[in-house]
């Protein structure tokens, strides 16, 4: 365990911005949180949660794949790929800490996306401890814990001190190339803050939403609950809960023409639009509530099938924050989970 | 505080329901904080006394539900209209959108809907209760031992706050008394940006835009929005897009809305309050709608079923297009 | 970065030949501009096929593995991608990526049994590689019966294929149908379902079903009454795809994807799937 006194949080990141493009989440003028990238005088924002999760800089919303330039009945097609160059990510909480596990399950497995995976090569993950979780918060549910952040380095913010642990060794190489910023110091300076973190979650509205009525091989138990056309009757079909989630991974591939070649890129999807699922001659997803619900079964059944029973929901409440109409993950989980349950 | 309460609206949709004179009723339904309503289909008493909800984070516009719930429905849908969503009722009624006679429409009054970003600035976030008393909302948090009382006026909506009226345009049944419209302050900020140099307001809207998510949040709650099927969702149409191939797009996405829906959009605040980034969309409505009062006499979309606005409506006093550049070069 | 694949990353292919089939169906021969197959595949696989500015979309591939020349695909004009093919002159180049998806299991489970392929219209493309490759091999499979049925004569994908070729070989018996009679037509007359049912298959066969979802219905079910078990029974899914390779989430149904986990299913896994393919 290594620490620097909060007074000097600025040198760490001058130092750590030194050799990477630095990270960090950062007030916005309207009260929102957005990772940012560091300068001289960048504050370290203190809110709980940025509006969107770092997972746009690894898996961007925008990305360009490749050009292509056509002549006559020819065509280029150019590889605009470059070396990626090393980042860190600052401030990443013990939820989105997690979504890259989840991210890198589809991202890493075989045929490994190349953008994805060349990002994960070169950033550099400092999780943070939550000091302040919200009312949305449902981390422990999918099994994290506030208090003990993954990450290439973990930190745990105190009164007076940031204190930084390796975890991987890209974790320990950061840190030992930051020389003696830090001080060598021992896990008991924490041990208070975890505990105090540990309080908290407690009393979390959310603690007990449970993930007992889902998991892989509960498709024909879930799918034709009658809740599904309740819960999704007033959904906007809008795409706020996919873009703010940190681990939603469903992606369109469009072309672009520049009027001086054409660019192929790939935005984040949502499943929740009506057009995803949408083929020349039909579409086998004609309703909402078919939309609403693929959406729910993928995070609570379908992903945890393929991928050892892992929910792919972290948790970090954005979604119960942000939608329009206050639909969400929770009360999916509370209405079917109910059902079954009792 | 409300002056009618959620009692009062069980009490006549229990009447209502009772009586045959409508089928469901369109509420807001509970959340898990007390702020977090859900619009929700209601079929029986016994449902509103488990689940509905109203209180001063009442404030989605249910309006635009109607377009859809009064084709899924036998007999007629109890709605709860504020004010301000009656004008949207009778722009939908206008653009011909449902049937009316679906419809059983229940006015209420509205003392202003808080929003709860705005609570939380004060009350501090971990919000796990709210109730309201008096001139106040009750707010209990997760690190305040004490319950924290916020007073309603300082935590109202940026469309409560400039409410444009307080009288219900259309309704079958009014509950409490008719209000009045109201003088406004609501083109001020439209005012200050009419005021910068064009630099300056390319700057403001570059740095607002590009914080959108194409996420279609303000496009999918908008009431003015109801195109069966959005150019902006329609492979064939080459704008087809969830996120902006350039910077360019991005602003082209909210601009085509805005001028899809001027002349139509009733100043009803959705975009703004569903926006997860932010983006105050609304000051590109009510630009329109400044402008169309300036340049054609004042206009309020939704007023009245069946009126034609000025920019579908040829007069011969209609101001010519020139004027519109002089007033520009004005501005500038 | 040309070191690192990326699934993603197209390679360049050349159309060499377009032959029309029917009216709406024309099958295009594709090779790399250095004039080789672009990639082997299995029978079943598919592969992406795009026009920069277009659009990307994925196909079948027609032709059989054992040609190692080249690739064939037999496109239905029905969308902004299929439009422009049908539009496409030899020479012109376009871009491949592939092979995707789980073949069918032409070198266990259908090894040494009788073969029954079903298929209406252009369902029959997918099924042409398969057919092909066990004519190829033919000495490895039982009698192959091969039920194929369309409007009419002209929509008739391969025609000429089936009568001088798959119609000709030993125990090979080929079955046509067209929907309504028609002058120059002295075959079999009527819907494919009711013809499956009208031969009466015996069931000591390995059947592979391949057409509209309302054919692979009916006739799923009359192979059912004729005594078929499901697991006897294997088909091709369709979905919206866009990366191939199960990370886009289009095609995903129930756990499954269908670019990766199909298109080929038998069709007591598709009972495990919800119903909304």
């Amino acid at each position: 365990m290594r620490k620097i006194s909060l007074d000097k949080l600025q040198s760490l990141f001058a130092k750590i911005a030194e050799n990477a493009k630095l990270y960090m989440p950062v007030d916005n003028a309207d009260g929102s949180a957005s990772y940012g990238e560091w300068s001289e005088g960048t504050a370290w924002s203190d809110a709980l949660n940025t509006a969107k999760s770092p997972k746009d800089l690894f898996f961007p919303q925008t990305e360009d794949l490749m050009r292509f330039k056509t002549e006559g009945k020819n065509i280029e097609c150019i590889d605009i790929r470059s070396e990626v160059e090393d980042f860190v990510v600052f401030g990443v909480r013990a939820c989105d800490a997690k979504s890259f596990d989840i991210l890198d399950r589809v991202f890493l497995s075989e045929p490994r996306d190349s953008f994805y995976a060349m990002k994960r090569e070169k950033g550099v993950i400092i999780s943070v401890a939550c000091t302040r979780p919200a009312e949305t918060c449902f981390c422990s549910a999918f099994g994290i814990n506030a208090a003990e952040p993954t990450g290439d380095v973990s930190a745990w913010k105190t009164a007076d001190a940031l204190y930084l642990q390796a975890n991987t060794e890209k974790g320990s190489k950061l840190l030992d190339s930051l020389g003696d910023i830090l001080e060598d110091t021992s896990d008991a300076e924490v041990a208070a803050q975890k505990e105090n973190i540990a309080k908290i979650m407690d009393k979390l509205p959310l603690k007990d939403v449970s993930t007992d009525a889902f998991g892989g091989g509960k498709t024909k138990e879930l799918f034709d609950d009658p809740a599904w056309d309740e819960l999704s009757s007033a959904c906007l079909g809008c795409g706020t809960c996919t873009f703010v989630c940190p681990t939603c991974q469903c992606y369109d591939i469009k072309d672009f023409n520049t009027g001086n070649g054409v660019i192929r890129y790939r935005c984040w999807d949502s499943c929740m639009y009506s057009e995803f699922t949408r083929m020349a001659h039909g579409n086998n997803r004609l309703t909402q509530k078919e939309r609403f619900r693929q959406r729910f079964m993928h995070k609570l059944v379908y992903y945890p099938e393929n991928n050892d029973g892992l929910f792919s929901c972290v948790g970090c409440g954005r979604c119960v924050a942000k939608c329009p109409i206050s639909m969400n993950i929770v009360k999916v989980m509370k209405k079917i989970g109910g059902n079954k349950g009792e | 505080m409300q002056k009618i309460t959620r009692e009062n609206l069980i009490e006549k949709a229990s009447e209502l329901l009772a009586n045959g004179t409508v089928s469901c009723v369109l509420g807001w339904g509970k959340g898990e904080f007390g702020y977090d309503v859900t619009p929700t289909i209601f079929k029986t008493a016994e449902d509103m006394k488990n689940g509905f909800v109203f209180n001063d984070f009442c404030g989605a516009n249910f309006s635009k539900y109607l377009v859809s719930k009064t084709q899924k429905i036998d007999g007629k849908i109890l709605v709860f209209l504020k004010p301000c969503d009656t004008y949207s009722f009778n722009q939908l009624l206008t653009e011909h959108r449902f049937d009316r006679e679906k419809v059983y429409a229940v006015g209420i009054p509205c003392e202003g809907m808080a929003d709860v970003s705005k609570v939380k600035e004060i009350a501090g976030d971990g919000i796990t209760s709210v109730d309201s008393e008096g001139n106040a909302i009750i707010v209990s948090t997760l690190y305040s031992d004490e319950p924290v009382k916020v007073n309603t006026a300082d935590v109202l909506a940026e469309r409560c706050i400039n409410c444009k009226s307080k009288k219900h345009v259309a309704y079958d049944e009014l509950l409490g008394e008719e209000g009045e419209t109201l003088e406004s302050a609501r083109f001020d900020e439209v005012a200050r940006l009419e005021a910068m140099t064009p630099d300056e307001r390319f700057a403001f809207w570059q740095n607002e835009l590009s914080k959108c998510i194409r996420c279609n949040a303000c496009r999918d709650a908008c009431p003015a929005c109801t195109c069966e099927k959005c150019v902006f969702d329609n492979p064939a149409s080459g704008v087809e897009n969830k996120s902006p191939a350039n910077s360019f797009e991005e602003k082209m996405f909210h601009i085509i809305r805005a001028f899809h829906v001027a002349g139509r959009c009733t100043d009803c605040g959705e975009c703004s309050r569903v926006c997860p980034q932010n983006i105050p969309l609304h000051l590109l409505n009510r630009k329109f709608i400044k402008d169309i009062n300036e340049f054609y006499g004042e206009y309020q979309a939704g007023a009245e079923v069946g009126s034609r606005a000025p920019l579908v409506n040829y007069t011969t006093e209609d101001l010519e297009p020139g004027e519109v550049f002089d007033r520009r070069d004005e501005n500038a | 970065m040309n070191n690192i694949n990326d699934t993603l990353i197209p390679t360049v292919g050349v159309i060499t030949d377009v032959r029309i089939d029917t009216p709406d169906i024309k099958t295009f021969r594709v090779v790399t501009p250095d004039g080789k197959k672009a990639f082997d595949h299995r029978p079943g696989q598919c592969a992406m096929l795009s026009i920069p500015g277009v659009g990307e979309a994925m196909f079948s591939i027609t032709s059989s593995p054992t040609n190692t020349e080249y690739m064939e695909f037999s496109i239905k004009k029905c969308g902004c991608v299929t439009e422009w093919l049908h539009q496409a002159e030899v020479g012109q180049q376009i871009t491949i990526r592939g092979p995707y998806g789980n073949p069918f299991p032409v070198d266990d489970v259908f090894a040494g049994k009788n073969l029954l392929f079903i298929a209406g219209g252009v369902g029959l493309a997918p099924l042409r590689s398969v057919i092909n490759y066990c004519r190829h091999y033919r000495d490895r499979y039982g009698d192959i019966d091969i039920v194929y049925g369309s409007r009419s004569k002209a929509d008739l994908l391969d025609y000429q294929e089936i009568i001088e070729e798959w119609s000709n070989d030993a125990g090979v018996n080929v079955h046509l149908t067209i929907d309504n009679a028609q002058p120059e037509w002295d075959g079999h007359v009527g819907f494919v379902p009711n013809y499956v049912k009208e031969l009466g298959f015996d069931t000591n066969k390995t059947a592979v079903l391949c057409g509209p979802p309302i054919m692979i219905k009916f006739t799923l079910e009359g192979l059912i009454a004729l005594g078929f078990d499901k697991t006897q029974v294997y088909t091709t899914l369709e979905l919206r795809m866009k990366c191939g390779v199960g990370k886009c989430g289009r095609c995903n149904v129930g756990a499954k994807y269908v670019c990766k986990d199909g298109p080929v299913f038998r069709c007591d896994e598709l009972e495990e799937l919800p119903s909304e393919y």
